[in-house]
Order: C-alpha cells, then sequence, then structure tokens
C-alpha cells in the first residue's frame, strides 16, 4: 500500500505536477501564445487530425480483421492473428524508419503512388500511415471478445424475423458491438496523438506543415525554452485526461447495455 | 398452417442427426417434440425454420414446399432457449424488429407498428415495460419479450427450442400455462422442444418422441404414456422399472420376476412396470416379493424402494390411504396390475 | 452440402471481399514494413550488416538497453505485484485514483513522459542545482533513461495482475491464513502460482517496449554516441546520417525481438487462454 503511492507519486505525480508548475511560470498571455502560437496550432491540427483519421481508418479495418479472425476460416490464419499484434511488440523508430522506406517516392510502395503526384512520406498523408500502424492492434483487441461472445442466436432470431443478411449486420451485429468499437477506435487514437517514434522518419517535420506537436516539444527543449515546451505538455496532457474519460464513458455505457 | 415433414435426412459430418423423419402437424396445433439430448429434436426444429437444410426429404407449409427456402422468407416465429434478445434495443425495439426491417409495401406504418407492439405487450402481460432494455428484465420476463416479438409477424408457425429450459422451477410452471394460453388465444400452429417428458405431456396436444434421429411414437400424452409402442417410449415417458430378461411361451421371466408376455415372441426381452400400478397382493397372486428399504410419503403418495431376493431394484407408488403400515425391512409381495414387455 | 447458405454466414463475394480488403490492408501496414527492414539490412549483403551490429558504437547501445531492461523490468515486477496486491485485497479511498495514475502512462506522450524528468532532474530542474553541486548526472545520463523507461512501462505488469488478483479474490489467502500460513508463505503457495501466466505476459510486453523505447529515452538521453545510446536511439543516429544498413541492421534485430516477442506472447496464450482486451 505505502510503498505503491510513494512509488506513484515519486514517479507520475510530482514530475506530472512539475510539468504543470513550470507551465505557471508564465503570465496568463505568454501562457496563451506559448500553447496557442500559430506553430503550436498548425501542430495540433495535424496531431490530433491525423491520429483521428487514423482512428477512423483502424476503425473501418479493425472491424473487417476482427470479423474475419473470428467468422472465416482461411490459410495461415494463426500466423495473422499474430501479427496484429507487432504494433505492440515492435520499437516504433524502427517502424518509423520502415515505413519512411516503403512509402517514400523510391520506396515499394511510394513508388506505386509518385507517378499520380501523390506523395506519402514526408506529408501529412504519411503522418496517418504511421498512427494507422500504431493504432492497428487496438481496435481489432477490443472487437474481438465481443465478437466472440455474440452468440449465433441472435442472428439466426433476426433471420427468422425476416431480416436478411445486410439489414442483420447493419441493426443487429453492428450496434451490440458499438460500445468496444468505440472503446477501440477512443483507445487507438488517444495512442497515436501522443505517439513520437514512428511519426518522425515519415513526417518531415517541417514547420507549420507537417510537424506534430510532440515533436514540437522536443525543439522547444533543444531551445532551452522549457516553459514553452512545458507549456505544449500541458495541453496534450489535457486532451489525454480527456480521452481517458471518454473511454471511461463509453465502458460505463457498455456495462449498461449489459456487455 | 399444416406443417408436413416427408422423409427429412440431415447428416452433421458423419453424424446422422435425422434418419428420414416423417411428421404431420394439423393447423393450430400444439405438438411437443421430445426426446434426449442428441435425439435430433432441435435439429428437426431447426430444419422447420429454415435454420439448417436438409439433405434429402421435404418440407411443407400448407401445400407449398420449402425445403430450400430461407429462414427469412418462411415467416416463422422463433424463439430461443437463451431468449437471443437483441440487447441495444428496447423491450418495444425487440418487438417491433420482424415489422420493422419489412420493405416497401409489405412494411406497416409506424402507428401501426406501434398498435402492434402494445397488443402483444398486453398479450405476455409487459404492458409496462416497453421502455425497458433486456438487460434490466428477468429470464421469465426477457422469454415473454421473445415471445412476442416471435409472434408480432404473424407467423405461419410458431418454433420454439426448449424455451423454458434456462428458468428455474416455478417460473417454468407459470409460464408454461402461458404459453397455452398464448396458443388458445392466437391458434398459432405451435411446436416445441423439451427434454421434460412433464412439460410435454402437460402442455401439449400431441406428443412427438424421437430417438437417435427418428420419431418412435407420436400421440395424445395420455397415449403414449398408457400404450407405448416400443421398449424406447416406454422407459422413457413416465416412471418405470426396468427388467431384462427373456420371453418363453408368452411369459417374461428375469431372475425372481415373472410377468406375464401375450402375444410376445420368445426370445430376449425387456418389461417395464409403473411404480403406481404395483399393488400390494396376497403372496400366492403376486409376481415380486421385495424387501423395503425406504418408506418416503410424498404428499398423496407413498415411495417404497426395495429390492428382491436377487437383488433386482424396484421402486413402488402407493395412493396413501391404500398404503396400510408399512416399515422398512419388512417383506411385501406385489402384484402388478399392468405390465409392458417387449422382445429385445 | 446444402444448396443454401447457413443464415449466420455470409454470402462468398462478402467473405472475398473483407479477406481481400483485410489481406491488402495488412501487407501495406504490417507485412511489408516488417520485410523493408530486413531487405535494406542486407542490401549490401549479409556481412555488411553483421558488421553494423557488431562495431564499438552499436555494442555500447545493446549494453545499454540490455542494462535498462535489467533495471526497468525487475522494479516493475516488484512495482507491479505491490499495486495488484493493494488495489485487488484492500479497500480504502482513492482508489479509483489510484487506478487511474497507474493506467495514465498508456495514454501520455512518450515525449512529455521524457520532458517531465527533464523539468525535474535537468539543469534548470527543480533538483538540477543541488544535483550540479554533488555532480550527479540523471539527465542526459543512464539514470535519466532508466527513469524514463520505467515511467513508460510500469502498467505493463501492474495492469496484467490487477483484475487476475481481484478475480481470485480473497478466499483463498484466507483459507490459506486460517490454516496458519504465513503472509509471505501464503504468497508463494497460493497467490503466486494463480497469477503467474499473468505474470509473464505483463513481463514480456514490459520489456519489449524497455527495449524498443523511443520518443521518451529520446528527450532525456542527450544522444552521446557509446554512452547515452540505446538501440532505437543508435538506429536514429545511423539514419540520420544516411547509414541506413547500419540503422536497419540494428532495426533488424529489434525486430527479432518483436517477432520474440510474439511468439511467446502466442505461446502464453495457448497455455492461458483468456480473451485479453487491446490495452497496452
Amino acid at each position: 500500500m505505502g510503498v505503491t503511492l510513494t512509488i506513484l507519486s515519486l514517479i507520475v505525480l510530482i514530475p506530472l505536477s512539475a510539468v504543470a508548475l513550470k507551465a505557471s511560470e508564465q503570465t496568463f498571455p505568454e501562457f496563451l501564445q506559448a500553447a496557442f502560437n500559430e506553430r503550436a496550432l498548425t501542430a495540433y491540427r495535424l496531431s490530433f487530425g491525423a491520429a483521428f483519421i487514423a482512428a477512423i481508418i483502424n476503425g473501418v479495418f479493425g472491424v473487417l480483421t476482427a470479423w474475419a479472425l473470428i467468422r472465416y476460416q482461411f490459410p495461415f490464419k494463426s500466423l495473422v492473428n499474430g501479427i496484429i499484434d507487432l504494433p505492440f511488440a515492435l520499437p516504433t523508430a524502427v517502424a518509423g524508419i520502415a515505413l519512411a522506406t516503403l512509402y517514400a517516392p523510391n520506396g515499394w510502395i511510394g513508388a506505386l503512388f509518385a507517378p499520380a503526384g501523390i506523395k506519402i512520406a514526408y506529408t501529412p498523408l504519411g503522418v496517418v500511415i504511421a498512427l494507422t500502424f500504431i493504432g492497428l492492434p487496438f481496435v481489432v483487441r477490443t472487437l474481438e471478445p465481443v465478437m466472440r461472445d455474440l452468440a449465433a442466436d441472435v442472428e439466426e432470431a433476426a433471420a427468422s424475423l425476416g431480416a436478411n443478411r445486410f439489414d442483420t449486420i447493419l441493426r443487429v451485429i453492428l450496434p451490440a458491438l458499438g460500445p468496444a468499437w468505440l472503446t477501440g477506435i477512443a483507445l487507438a487514437f488517444a495512442r497515436a496523438v501522443g505517439e513520437y517514434g514512428s511519426v518522425i522518419f515519415i513526417a518531415g517535420n517541417m514547420p507549420y506543415k507537417s510537424e506534430i506537436a510532440p515533436l514540437l516539444i522536443t525543439i522547444e527543449l533543444e531551445q532551452y525554452d522549457y516553459a514553452g515546451a512545458a507549456t505544449i505538455a500541458v495541453v496534450m496532457l489535457a486532451v489525454s485526461f480527456l480521452m481517458l474519460f471518454v473511454i471511461n464513458a463509453i465502458q460505463a455505457w457498455a456495462r449498461r447495455l449489459g456487455q | 398452417m399444416t406443417i408436413s415433414i416427408r422423409s427429412v435426412e440431415k447428416t452433421f459430418g458423419r453424424y446422422p442427426a435425422l434418419n428420414g423423419v416423417s411428421l404431420e402437424i394439423a393447423d393450430g396445433e400444439l405438438l411437443a417434440l421430445l426426446g434426449p439430448s442428441g435425439s435430433g429434436k432441435t435439429t428437426l426444429l431447426r430444419v422447420i425454420a429454415g435454420l439448417e437444410f436438409p439433405e434429402k426429404g421435404q418440407i411443407l407449409y400448407g401445400d407449398q414446399d420449402m425445403t430450400y427456402t430461407s429462414a427469412a422468407a418462411r415467416r416463422v416465429g422463433f424463439v430461443f432457449q437463451q431468449y437471443a434478445l437483441f440487447r441495444h434495443m428496447t423491450v418495444a425495439k425487440n418487438v417491433a424488429f420482424g415489422l420493422d426491417v419489412r420493405k416497401g409495401q409489405a412494411k406497416p406504418s409506424k402507428s401501426e407498428i406501434t398498435a402492434r407492439v402494445d397488443e402483444l405487450l398486453k398479450l405476455v402481460e409487459l404492458g409496462e415495460l416497453g421502455k425497458r432494455y433486456p438487460a434490466q428484465l428477468s429470464g421469465g420476463q426477457r422469454q415473454r419479450v421473445a415471445l412476442a416479438r416471435a409472434l408480432a409477424v404473424n407467423p405461419s408457425v410458431l418454433l420454439l427450442d426448449e424455451p423454458f429450459g434456462a428458468l428455474d422451477a416455478t417460473v417454468r410452471k407459470s409460464l408454461r400455462k402461458e404459453l397455452r394460453r398464448i396458443h388458445d388465444a392466437t391458434g398459432v400452429t405451435t411446436i416445441f422442444v423439451t427434454h421434460d417428458q412433464e412439460e410435454a405431456l402437460e402442455l401439449a396436444d400431441r406428443v412427438a418422441i424421437l430417438n437417435k434421429g427418428a420419431i418412435e411414437q407420436v400421440g395424445a400424452p395420455h397415449e403414449v404414456h398408457d400404450n407405448p409402442v416400443g421398449a424406447f417410449v416406454c422407459g422413457f415417458v413416465g416412471e418405470s422399472n426396468r427388467f431384462e430378461g427373456a420371453v418363453k411361451g408368452g411369459r417374461f421371466q428375469s431372475a425372481d420376476i415373472a410377468l406375464p408376455a401375450p402375444g410376445v415372441t420368445d426370445g430376449a426381452a425387456v418389461a417395464f412396470v409403473r411404480p403406481h400400478e404395483l399393488v400390494v397382493a396376497p403372496a400366492d397372486q403376486s409376481n415380486l416379493n421385495i424387501v423395503t428399504e425406504r418408506i418416503a410419503p410424498q404428499g398423496a403418495v407413498v415411495r417404497v424402494d426395495g429390492a428382491t431376493a436377487s437383488g433386482q431394484r424396484i421402486e413402488a407408488a402407493f395412493a396413501r390411504q391404500n398404503a396400510g403400515d408399512l416399515q422398512p425391512g419388512a417383506k411385501l409381495s406385489l402384484a402388478a396390475d399392468r405390465s409392458y414387455v417387449f422382445s429385445a | 452440402m446444402s444448396r443454401l447458405r447457413h443464415p449466420t454466414e455470409d454470402p462468398v463475394w462478402a467473405k472475398v471481399v473483407i479477406l481481400t480488403l483485410v489481406g491488402l490492408f495488412l501487407v501495406c501496414v504490417l507485412i511489408l514494413p516488417l520485410i523493408t527492414v530486413f531487405f535494406e539490412a542486407t542490401r549490401k549483403g549479409l556481412p555488411a550488416a553483421l558488421e553494423a551490429i557488431q562495431n564499438e558504437d552499436a555494442r555500447a547501445a545493446i549494453k545499454l538497453t540490455l542494462i535498462t531492461a535489467a533495471i526497468t523490468v525487475p522494479f516493475n515486477v516488484v512495482f507491479g505485484l505491490c499495486a495488484s496486491w493493494a488495489i485487488a485485497k484492500y479497500e480504502f479511498p482513492l482508489k479509483p485514483f489510484l487506478i487511474t495514475l497507474i493506467d495514465l502512462p498508456f495514454s501520455v506522450s512518450p515525449v512529455v513522459a521524457g520532458l517531465i524528468y527533464v523539468l525535474v532532474f535537468g539543469a534548470q530542474g527543480w533538483f538540477g542545482p543541488w544535483l550540479l553541486d554533488h555532480d550527479i548526472k540523471i539527465i542526459f545520463a543512464v539514470p535519466g533513461i532508466v527513469l524514463a523507461t520505467i515511467f513508460v512501462t510500469f502498467p505493463f505488469v501492474a495492469r496484467e495482475l490487477i483484475p487476475l488478483m481481484q478475480e481470485q479474490g480473497v478466499d483463498e489467502e484466507e483459507a490459506a491464513v486460517s490454516m496458519g500460513a504465513s503472509g509471505l508463505r501464503t504468497f508463494w503457495s497460493v497467490t503466486a502460482p494463480n497469477v503467474r501466466w499473468g505474470l509473464l505476459y505483463g513481463v514480456l510486453l514490459c520489456n519489449a517496449r524497455a527495449m524498443g523505447e523511443f520518443g521518451a529515452v529520446s528527450v532525456v538521453s542527450g544522444h552521446i554516441r557509446g554512452l547515452t545510446n540505446t538501440m532505437p536511439l543508435h538506429v536514429e543516429i545511423l539514419y540520420n546520417e544516411y547509414d541506413f544498413v547500419g540503422a536497419f541492421a540494428v532495426a533488424a534485430l529489434l525486430c527479432l525481438l518483436a517477432i520474440v516477442t510474439l511468439v511467446l506472447k502466442a505461446l502464453l496464450e495457448l497455455v492461458q487462454p483468456q480473451s485479453r482486451p487491446g490495452r497496452h
């Protein structure tokens, strides 16, 4: 008990409050300027926007992947099932350089798009790709247990009541998966917002263009602008807390539905 | 709607689930499919519903061949053992689902659907609970919702798979009566699956007894109980003492037990005697001489456990007033009013 | 066999479309990147790749990564056991707050995780002057790397153990204690066997993250070659110096670590087949 609280305080609580205190060393207008100047705003926009798009992509493909893993038989299924967790196990820097190489204009995939004038790496598109990689397991792994528990008799009931397969999926299966699905998307989003390692290699890191919020923190640190770094950190922490709150709210809602 | 099942065969892998089953169900009838687990009764129900398709044979609704029609197109009402309610929908939405998914002309108007839902919730006595979610209901209430949902589509046939199996004993009893009342009120042809003979005998107009994927006997509850056509039905329906032995010259013999077996061919045979068809008799008229072990008065009857000299276990049940003064460890001579003997 | 589809089965065209989409997605996002790493690492032949992971700087980075993991993992095991024990077996106010606090590092950006230690222990931080006076270096040195790694990894073990211990409840332990077992003995003979697979699972994920952490470590390390470079940081430096073979060779080593982790994880899930929601 005591040990737990002491360690938690030493490692989490005190350092976290240091961020808040550092940020509060400025006057309020200074704080606003540091938190919401043009460059910071574009960085948030990229971080949150790309994280959101990536979370949606993972929402769509996560449902399909989980469905395929639970319902279909196909070759190398257990291999596919294992590799889903790769983003949990692979160091982010490794993912970063691999994705940057792959999606660069001369990379295997980048070369396919280059003739059409589409650049992926070193643009916001690349950021979305990296954040999709990092968030991929969340939706699949939160959906799987719920899908497995989804009893066949509920689908049969819908069919016997005259619903076609499309209606059954749209009105019975997907709504039943709803809370778990949203949880997975929110988790993927929360993870993607703060992601650094896999993004910086593919992002391009151009100020006002392809610079993510965590990168801005490191840049300000390198310029010894500690208050500025702490300010952006405070904004990011606020979003993290908000996400924790959202995820808990979704789970409370799911419990009410009896899942 | 009459339902005709003609020589239906269905296998799961190598395992034959239905072995040429034929059955006619009359319009408005309440029929029970009774059998032990693995007898094929649930498979038969699912084949009738279109949730499984047979390899051979035909399913007819009226004179229409439905064998390979999808479940969605058959307009059946199916009630599942575990309710299978849509838990993200309110009770009212659950009941309305079958009407709500209809397309175009076939779809009733909003007000018609609401009226129908209200009517059905009243029928199953859940009038006030339309806005609740399934998770907020008891097991018995959930099964009523499932019943109302199945009835909402005006099904040509109502099919229930062990509808009371997940409920506790008291709820099961009251819901059983409820089902009979609803059946009589709607007049819909109804088939339900059960492994509980008491449930089948109490509720159904007719009972079909299945064993190993085939129908052993179909008849009114008292018929299958009183005139079983074979050893399986006799042993499965009602209580009985079972003896294995042989018939020779119209007499069944098993160690120290002898029973009349008129018309049964000579050879190995099984005999059944129902506990309540045993009576206390003078020694010279008795078939069974036992030593009593346990005397248990139960309401209107007294149950007696005992064994013959050769160790055959016997159970008897006497009306309380005829039982006299029975003591454990005493000798007792019994005669069978009736016995059933079948060639093995 | 039957001419018709079972009502819970999808039409064949839907299966084909879904499997194709999923396959394409996984190939583009997971499988090709993995292949890229090994392909780029061996672009100039295997010897060049082997040389890149055997030179002095690479060895120093590997050593530092191993040291970091060797400190972080045991620390987190002890902390995880304490924390989950406290949460599962005792009732106290602020318990939900405690659980949230344990979860927090999962949702904090790794860069912020690094930053907080710079603010506390850095030259301009709270303890900066004092540390400078006593000639203790934390930031831009190994202790800072270890601290930042502990921060980002400590939910792994605790998260895994809390549900296990809660599920197990106190009955078994009370039974053991009522039979006269001492506290420590109760733990070893009753609690530990019940949670060992969960513990191993947590350790596995914790180790993978500890060895692979980049953002938090990058902020506190100072990138001093041969001294404060972990393997992921070494990958970054080589990559930024356009030494792609070197960068991908070290990356390939980390990939192998990830693959071993995944295989062990799959084996553990076979031993203890529970559904695990993706909270990692």
